[in-house]
């Protein structure tokens, strides 16, 4: 007979038996003519413009890495919370000591001014701010 | 490879079955490319909606040329979207097919003279299976249209055709 993970190899045989069978039909069967603008980009009938691959903001490192601590944390909250009324006050004190240490981290980022997203100001209005409040004198006299 | 791709000798028995059950798949499922150009287009909205219903035909908006099977032109097809035309419709993959919706696509209606911005006609950018003729047309005409279509694929085949 199967064990319990011996069904899970059944599944997993089973799945890449159907996946592999159901790819190498269609590649047998599916008619297959390609050219150069039938592979081209679908932009909605545009001629697609540049690479796919753009850069992001390099801020939106530390947001996603906040992100991703605080996202670990709810996914232990959930076994946590299934086993508390098991183990009492050991399990509350356990999880306050640990949401602590990451309060102790989120006040840290939040100190350090990584929550704070200032925009930059275009090159135009930072100009004319400088002209009109801090050097009008500079800009009379030249 | 592309099986499909080939057209076989003598039409035996394997050949014929294949060909009624991949007609009956295509036919029954003709996805639409989801785009309306000018007032055909609202007809093409009504009968998509529940009163005429044409998702009872297997027809169902797709958003993107790669899912499609049939191009329905719905419109007034003008020079700068005869080439947005072409390359949605070679986006697409086969068996593909074109319905021509109202006077507009089919030969440039009313603006067949002096529009100075319209094609005369989708056919000359992309080959159409059928032709819809009315200004616009109603839903009845596009559904009987989309019935052409269907008869038009259910006689297709993977023979040679042979001289007669």
């Amino acid at each position: 007979m199967l064990t319990d993970f011996g069904r899970i190899l059944a599944f997993f045989i089973v799945g890449a038996v159907f996946t592999a069978g159901g790819l190498i039909a269609s590649w047998l069967l599916r008619p297959n003519r390609p050219y150069q603008q039938k592979l081209s980009t679908y932009e909605c009938g545009e001629e697609p413009i540049g690479e796919s691959r753009i850069k992001f903001n390099v801020r939106f490192y530390v947001v996603a890495l906040i992100f991703l601590v605080f996202e670990v944390e709810v996914i232990f909250l959930f076994p946590w919370a299934m086993v508390f009324k098991q183990f009492g006050m050991f399990a509350f004190l356990e999880m306050l000591f640990f949401l602590a240490i990451l309060i102790v981290g989120y006040a840290y980022v939040w100190m350090k001014g990584d929550l704070e997203w200032d925009k930059p100001i275009p090159e135009f209005f930072a100009k004319a701010k400088k002209s009109i409040f801090e050097e009008q004198e500079e800009t009379v006299t030249p | 490879m592309g099986l499909l791709d080939q057209k076989f000798e003598n039409a035996n028995v394997v050949v014929t079955t294949m060909d009624k059950l991949l007609n009956w798949a295509r036919l029954s499922s003709l996805w639409q490319m989801q785009f309306g150009l000018a007032c055909c287009a609202i007809e093409m909205m009504a009968a998509s909606a529940s009163n005429f219903d044409m998702m009872r035909f297997g027809v169902i908006p797709r958003a993107t040329p790669r899912q499609c099977d049939v191009m329905i032109v719905s419109g007034t097809v003008t020079l700068k979207m005869a080439s947005r035309i072409k390359r949605l419709y070679d986006q697409m993959s086969e068996p593909r097919y074109v319905i021509s919706m109202g006077s507009c696509s089919n030969c440039g209606g009313p603006y067949w003279e002096h529009g100075y911005h319209v094609l005369k006609g989708v056919d000359r950018v992309i080959p159409v299976d059928v032709y819809v003729p009315g200004c616009p047309p109603r839903p009845e005409a596009l559904i009987e249209g989309l019935i052409k279509l269907q008869e038009k694929i259910r006689n297709e085949s993977m023979a040679k055709k042979k001289a007669v």
